[in-house]
């Protein structure tokens, strides 16, 4: 597993999440690792084993979990992770063009991070905003009603704020 | 606030809520739904709020956010009440006209009215607008006049006043009796007769009880969930902790998706709000009754929709279904007896106890009761949440209240029930919508996904697009389903790419027949669903493909081309402009060619050619 340069895991931080928030509750493990997630916008490695070891469940099952869920990464992700939504209302209305748009534009494929870890392009089934569609979602910020024109648009927006 | 302590509380805070709303008092309520979210509600409610404070209106108007209305086409929607005045699709810079014209001299701006895109007439109050027209909004109807963080709102529709009915005038076993009279059945897809799932879990061995909401709508085109807990989610409570006190249960779970981040953030101020009422928690309303709601966050797996596996990833686990030769009303969460409806079927809840399973029971057709919330997507001109009586033809729906198809398209098909659906054809369009019948002729009523295609719609494509999806949700435990499924999207993806072979329609029939015999769970069970009733509906598609090696829809790249009619070509250079591979060529006012080497298919000629001149073969 690749870990992000730069990128320091504070431990005591990820204990007292799993302490405060969760009551070390094994039956909670999605959500601490929802938790770890949003704040390094992956699961790095070290963050398992903490898991692992404060909730006092082998690390088969937090492995288990973590590769099984769609939300999570065992590889770092970009500081922008634009989802694709692919749901049939979306599909209907061109949403792969859009994929295809957004891939050459970044020169990456679905599921892949720019090497610079600016972005991270993947593909959702459905965010619910199907009168929308296309849609796209960066980081849950919603932008619909896409042709491929403003889909480079709104990934320009985000290249220049980054 | 003080807890609320009896029945005469809660009445006092109501009485109190509703006589401080002032009828007169004008109400600007915009909706501020995921779908108008994301065209701009917040920035057009910083502008009315800014213009509103300059014209010192701020005691004569209130200005409301709510949850979603359900005409996400038309967002960011504004309705000024009590004179019920929509306008569609407003924008910061057109607030000050409205403040100006509509809210101060009660004048309504007829350039900015909806306009009816079948009739062109421009419409001046919501409910004239044939989208809403047509709608009975039992479940949906209150998300406009509520602002979901706050209770009193709720209150002031007097939410809570069937919990109140139930704890203080009704037995556990008369709750359970009026749901089972009210004929209403499971909302999720399923359709199980929910007042049966109650008995039996109340009637089930062991001393823990638990009440789950599934929220974890996983349907791709299917909302209506995410909408009612953003817009309503007091109403969903009160219907679980009915639903609790039915079964004798004291401890609920809400399982919510995580991609639903305004959902998660309204039902958590909802339970906080209604705990501090003392509505939840310990001895509710001073009746003596229990009931504590906890809301778990799902990692983005569609196979947890399915009972089973939702009641393992509560558990912490990796969320694969078992089999249901024991029922998960008997043993399901914590081995416990589980009763898990979907959010839908928890707001029904206090409305049949507030109307009457007698009122409930007289909506709908013989064997499905009530309303039905569709979510309306794809090719169809008026995209949104619609609510109707079940039995309502597919064709009211899509053509009365969905205004049909845009741009001149014709309509082929409507995909219901989401990937364990089917596709529904033009001949059978004045279909009854109920459970009964949806299953009659290949399809299912599913969560309430239906998206309508048009001629530009590959039928062969939407049949592997589904089962692509199955392919990557399935989550693999039994053969049947990881292996079969793979199967099956292999010919699809071959007969799209111009490599089917004879006999492929045979095989792709037979395999379903396994895959859905012998899958452990009921996605594999329904997984063929979108292959036979396309191949049952769309046979000549499929043929199409096969043996011509043709998409006639334009969706398959390798099946077709594009050329340019030169009957109807006008040479009016649009396509030649807009097209990205310099594909096009010709002089303005003369017949336009397309260079076949050159073009990668994009569409963006046949989507622009005014004439519709650039033609499929």
């Amino acid at each position: 597993m690749a870990e992000a340069e730069g990128i320091r895991v504070d431990i005591e931080a990820v204990k007292g999440v799993i302490e405060e928030k969760y009551n070390n509750d094994p039956e909670n493990v999605i959500m601490i690792l929802q938790d770890i997630s949003a704040r390094y916008n992956y699961l790095p490695e070290e963050t398992l084993y903490v898991v692992c070891r404060e909730l006092e469940i082998p690390i088969s099952l937090v492995y288990s979990v973590a590769t099984f869920y769609k939300a999570f990464s065992l590889e770092p992700r970009g500081k922008y992770i634009i989802n694709i939504c692919l749901g049939t209302a979306c599909h209907v209305r061109g949403a792969e063009k859009i994929k295809e748009t957004l891939e050459q534009r970044l020169n990456i494929h679905g599921g892949e991070t720019t090497e610079d870890l600016k972005f991270t392009l993947d593909a959702v089934r459905c965010v619910g905003c199907c009168a929308l569609g296309p849609v796209i979602t960066v980081n849950q910020k919603a932008h619909g009603g896409l042709n491929r024109a403003k889909a480079l648009k709104v990934v320009e927006k985000y290249e220049k704020a980054a | 606030m003080n807890k609320l302590q009896s029945e005469k509380d809660y009445e006092s805070v109501r009485d109190q809520v509703k006589k401080e709303r002032d009828p007169e008092r004008l109400l600007v309520s915009i909706c501020a739904g995921s779908g108008c979210g994301a065209y701009g509600t917040e920035e057009v409610r910083e502008a009315l709020e800014k213009e509103i404070s300059k014209n010192g209106l701020k005691r004569k108007v209130e200005v409301k956010v709510t949850g979603c209305h359900g005409f996400c086409e038309q967002g960011p929607i504004m309705v000024i009440h009590p004179e019920g005045t929509f306008y569609p699709k407003v924008k910061p810079g057109d607030i000050p006209e409205i403040v100006a014209e509509t809210i101060v001299n009660g004048k309504v701006i007829k350039s900015k009215l909806y306009k009816d895109p079948v009739s062109k007439k421009r419409i001046a109050k919501e409910e004239d607008i044939p989208f809403y027209k047509g709608q009975h909004r039992i479940v949906f109807g209150n998300n406009g006049m509520i602002d979901p963080t706050k209770i009193d709102d709720y209150i002031a529709v007097d939410g809570y006043s069937a919990l109140v009915k139930v704890l203080f005038s009704m037995s556990s076993e008369e709750v359970i009796s009026a749901i089972k009279e009210s004929g209403l059945r499971g909302r999720g897809g399923g359709g199980f007769p929910t007042g049966i799932k109650w008995e039996t879990c109340r009637k089930a061995h062991g001393d823990i009880r638990y009440v789950m909401c599934n929220a974890d709508e996983g349907d791709p085109g299917a909302y209506m969930d995410r909408s009612l807990l953003e817009g309503n989610p007091h109403s969903v409570l009160e219907g679980m902790i009915i639903g609790a006190y039915a079964i004798g249960s004291h401890d609920g779970f809400i399982y919510v998706r995580n991609e639903y981040p305004l959902a998660v953030k309204n039902i958590g101020i909802a339970i906080k709000q209604a705990e501090e009422y003392g509505l939840l928690g310990k001895n509710i309303l001073g009746s003596g009754f229990d009931f504590t709601v906890k809301i778990s966050r799902g990692g983005g797996a569609f196979i947890c929709g399915e009972s089973t596996a939702l009641m393992r990833s509560l558990e912490g686990q990796v969320g694969r279904p078992r089999a249901k030769y024991i029922h998960t009303v008997d043993k399901g969460y914590r081995d416990s007896p589980s009763t898990l409806n979907n959010v839908e079927t928890w707001a029904n809840v206090p409305i049949i106890i507030n109307k009457g399973a007698e009122w409930y029971a007289s909506l709908g057709t013989e064997r499905s009761k009530g309303t039905k919330v569709f979510s309306l997507v794809g090719k169809v001109r008026n995209t949104g949440l619609v609510e109707v009586p079940m039995g309502a033809s597919l064709r009211t729906i899509i053509f009365d209240i969905g205004g049909g198809i845009p741009k001149k398209r014709k309509f082929k098909a409507v995909q219901t029930g989401g990937p364990s659906g089917g596709c529904i054809p033009e001949d059978l369009l004045d279909l009854p919508v109920d459970y009964q019948r949806l299953a009659e002729v290949g399809s299912i009523m599913g969560s309430g996904g239906m998206i309508v295609m048009d001629q530009d719609t590959c039928m062969v494509d939407v049949a592997r697009y589904f089962l692509e999806f199955l392919q990557e949700e399935s989550c693999g435990q039994c053969v049947p389903c990881r292996e079969g499924i793979k199967r099956l999207l292999e010919i699809l993806t071959d007969i799209c790419a111009g490599n089917g072979r004879e006999g492929d329609m045979e095989l792709l029939e037979e395999l379903s027949g396994t895959v859905s015999k012998l899958s452990l769970c009921a996605l594999g069970g329904t997984a063929p669903n979108p292959v036979l009733s396309t191949i049952r509906y769309f046979r000549k598609e499929y043929e199409a493909h096969i043996y011509d090696k043709k998409c006639p829809s334009g969706v398959c790249k390798e099946l077709f081309y594009y050329e340019i009619d030169e009957k109807k070509c006008n040479g009016c250079h649009i396509c030649c402009l807009r097209c990205p591979q310099e594909a096009i060529s010709g002089e303005k006012k003369k017949v336009h060619t397309i260079d076949q080497e050159k073009c990668i298919k994009c569409s963006i000629c046949y989507e622009s050619c005014k004439v519709d001149a650039v033609a499929i073969k």
